[in-house]
């Protein structure tokens, strides 16, 4: 359904005027509703809610839109009506003695009654038309006319009173809902389809592996554009819900604003900064592998920042899920106590995919989280093949997308080799997909975790050991080894392998230190007992040749002595 | 089909008809039910019988409380059982039938 092809054509066009039925979702269907003024023909299987559905168009015109109705039923007395609805929350009594609503119980039993000419029946249309005009009712609900078949036996008459009864209808103005019950080849088992020709909508109700799937088409609807699919519905405490997510169109909104795992080691793969808001995070890994951890954490991380978070379980219990995370240092019963984290745990047997998918699409539009994990979605294969799982999820995607929500899948990987394709076939819908693998080796397995893809960030492309303790989750850089990567004990092994040959390598440059500074001071001695040498040395030789000095002086000064001696004498 | 007591030829003379027909105003169907009511009535039941005739049109809030779809309908109300004949009451052996005057 393309809706804004549709709002185009309304400008240009005036297109057939709508009644909104007011059941969330099939006015989405429809564009708009039912058409307004002329008979709608709602029909089905028996159980398939045919009843329901239009008794709750009835009572949401009266509340919702003011709107009185008219509801003949053929089929149940006005007591267990009122009796079927006042489960949704609905008050028929007091809607009825408010005027708003009229219920009239037509009683056809054929043994009561003697068929002795030619008739007609006028008796419904004075009957219809008092109860009509009584409340001033804009809505009406013939609730399995058919069972006048049953009842009377001209069929003829019959007919030709049914089609003068849905033109008389269309006369009065009236937005008007016919049941019929099913039939083999046909919609309806008296051929109903033939006189209401506008709308006709086909509910069905399918068993496939014993689980039970309430589905709602659109066969037809005269002049107006509408949804062509199968619709999965929901009957639960408020009434009938549709889904109408499957939008087709790739242009949702976008965010480039990041929300954090959780696990700041991840982040920093990341680019640093986690995941893209509103993104999908597929997270896959053979059994035990900490999937739902990591799920947990994130949960944990969007509540501690104030944001709703929806936890869907498949596996595991509300309870179970709260202790076992409290045994890695998170205490999500915080978060439940404050309204901010919602568990929503069922088995996927329950019910089938389209329904887990609608009841998905409510709790979330109720709740309007930041964001939603799925843990593990692995588990809905048991309810449904990989291609309905696939096609579910990527409605889910759709509407996550649209609503700008982060969703966190984990999934399960069967088989110990990592296939490349797909899990479940949504690893080319989702935006960043983290892969939790076994590392055997040594005799013990440990975690490796790194990032498979990463749409629109730089993201780290190392394996990371990851480690859970009683503190958290952690992610250690991997040793890698002669024999390849090293994680766990060998990788405890390796660093202290490492520590030893430092202190080792430590040691034996603290010898060589010492070494060069005893030869220094060796060198050091040997070179001053050479300077001494030199300088004795050179002391004698400078005393020698003082002492000639000397000598020459005395000498000079004696013969001048001499001399000046015998001058005197001479 | 009809729970009859065997000696009903004795009660009926007791038991008077109480009888009320519905009609729509002046229709094709309703003169006629009108019409032959009347000439069974004066046949088989002659000064037996109280007949009522009422017009949905004029009351239509009848329709509901009587349960009312097909008409003309004939209603005996009395002697019970109480029974319903649909349509213009031409066939005259089903409206005796219906209104216990015949064995079936």
């Amino acid at each position: 359904m393309s809706k804004a092809k549709e709002q185009k054509m309304n400008e240009k066009y005036p297109t057939l005027p709508k009644t909104p039925t007011g059941i969330i979702g099939l006015d989405e269907i429809t564009g708009g509703g039912i058409p307004k003024g002329r008979p709608t023909l709602v029909c089905g299987d028996a159980g398939c809610g045919k009843t329901l559905m239009s008794l709750e168009f009835i009572i949401r015109g009266a509340i919702d839109f003011d709107e009185p109705g008219v509801f003949m039923a053929f089929e149940e007395k006005t007591e267990e009506l009122a009796m079927n609805v006042a489960s949704l929350g609905f008050d028929l009594d007091k809607l009825q003695k408010q005027k708003k609503i009229k219920l009239d119980h037509v009683h056809i039993d054929r043994s009561e009654i003697e068929e002795t000419g030619e008739y007609d029946l006028e008796g419904l249309f004075i009957r219809l038309s008092y109860a009509i005009d009584s409340i001033g009712a804009k809505r009406v609900v013939l609730d399995t006319l058919e069972n006048l078949f049953s009842g009377l036996s001209n069929e003829t008459v019959l007919r030709s009173e049914l089609r003068r009864l849905f033109h008389w209808l269309k006369d009065k103005g009236v937005t008007a809902i016919i049941t019929g019950e099913r039939g083999d080849g046909k919609l309806t088992r008296q051929g109903l389809e033939e006189y209401v020709s506008d709308c006709v909508i086909l509910l069905d109700h399918r068993v496939i592996n014993q689980i039970s799937t309430r589905r709602l088409r659109i066969v037809k609807y005269r002049g107006s554009l509408h949804g062509t699919n199968e619709y999965p519905f929901l009957i639960d405490e408020e009434g009938i819900s549709v889904l109408p997510v499957t939008s087709l169109k790739l242009e949702k909104p976008v965010s480039s604003e990041r929300i954090t795992s959780g696990i700041p080691a991840l982040d920093k793969m990341l680019d640093g900064r986690g995941f893209f808001k509103g993104s999908s995070i597929l997270v896959s890994g053979t059994a035990g592998t900490g999937k739902t951890s990591i799920a947990a954490y994130f949960a944990n991380q969007t509540c501690s920042e104030g944001k709703k978070c929806i936890y869907f379980a498949f596996e595991e219990s509300p309870n179970q899920i709260i202790r076992n995370m409290h045994s890695i240092g998170v205490n999500l019963q915080q978060y439940v106590d404050k309204g901010l984290l919602k568990f929503f745990a069922s088995r996927p047997t329950l019910y089938g995919l389209e329904m887990h998918l609608v009841a998905m699409y409510k709790v979330i539009k109720k709740f309007k989280p930041q964001s939603i994990v799925l843990d593990p979605i692995t588990n809905l294969i048991t309810v449904g093949s990989v291609s309905e799982v696939k096609s579910m999820l990527i409605r889910l995607i759709d509407f996550l997308q649209e609503e700008q929500i982060t969703v966190m899948f984990t999934a399960l990987t069967l088989n110990t080799i990592i296939s490349d394709q797909t899990d479940e076939g949504v690893s080319s819908l989702v935006d960043a997909w983290l892969l939790v693998r076994d590392i055997e080796y040594n005799g013990e397995r440990n975690r490796g975790m790194y990032i498979m893809k990463s749409r629109g960030m730089k993201h780290s492309n190392q394996v990371r050991e990851f480690v859970i303790t009683d503190k958290g989750l952690d992610l250690v850089d991997v040793y890698l080894g002669p024999e390849g990567v090293l994680t766990g004990s060998a990788r405890e092994a390796q660093i202290l392998q490492e520590q030893t040959g430092e202190v080792l390598r430590d040691y034996a440059f603290g010898r060589k230190d010492r070494e060069i500074s005893r030869k220094r001071k060796v060198l050091e001695a040997k070179i001053s007992s050479l300077q001494t040498e030199f300088e004795s040395i050179e002391e004698e030789l400078n005393k020698v040749s003082q002492e000639e000095e000397l000598v020459k002086q005395v000498a000079a000064k004696t013969r001048a002595e001499i001399t000046q001696r015998r001058g005197e004498k001479g | 089909m009809v729970e009859q007591d065997p000696d009903y030829d004795n009660l009926d003379e007791q038991q008077s008809y109480i009888l009320r027909l519905f009609v729509t105003g002046a229709s094709p169907n309703s003169s006629r039910a009108i019409s032959n009511l009347k000439q069974i009535c004066e046949t088989y039941l002659k000064d037996n019988y109280e007949l009522e005739i009422i017009d949905v049109y004029q009351q239509p809030m009848i329709a509901e409380r009587e349960q009312i779809i097909v008409l003309p309908m004939l209603l005996k109300v009395s002697p019970s059982p109480e029974r319903r004949l649909m349509g213009d009451l031409s066939d005259t052996e089903k409206v005796l039938i219906g209104l216990g005057l015949k064995k079936y």
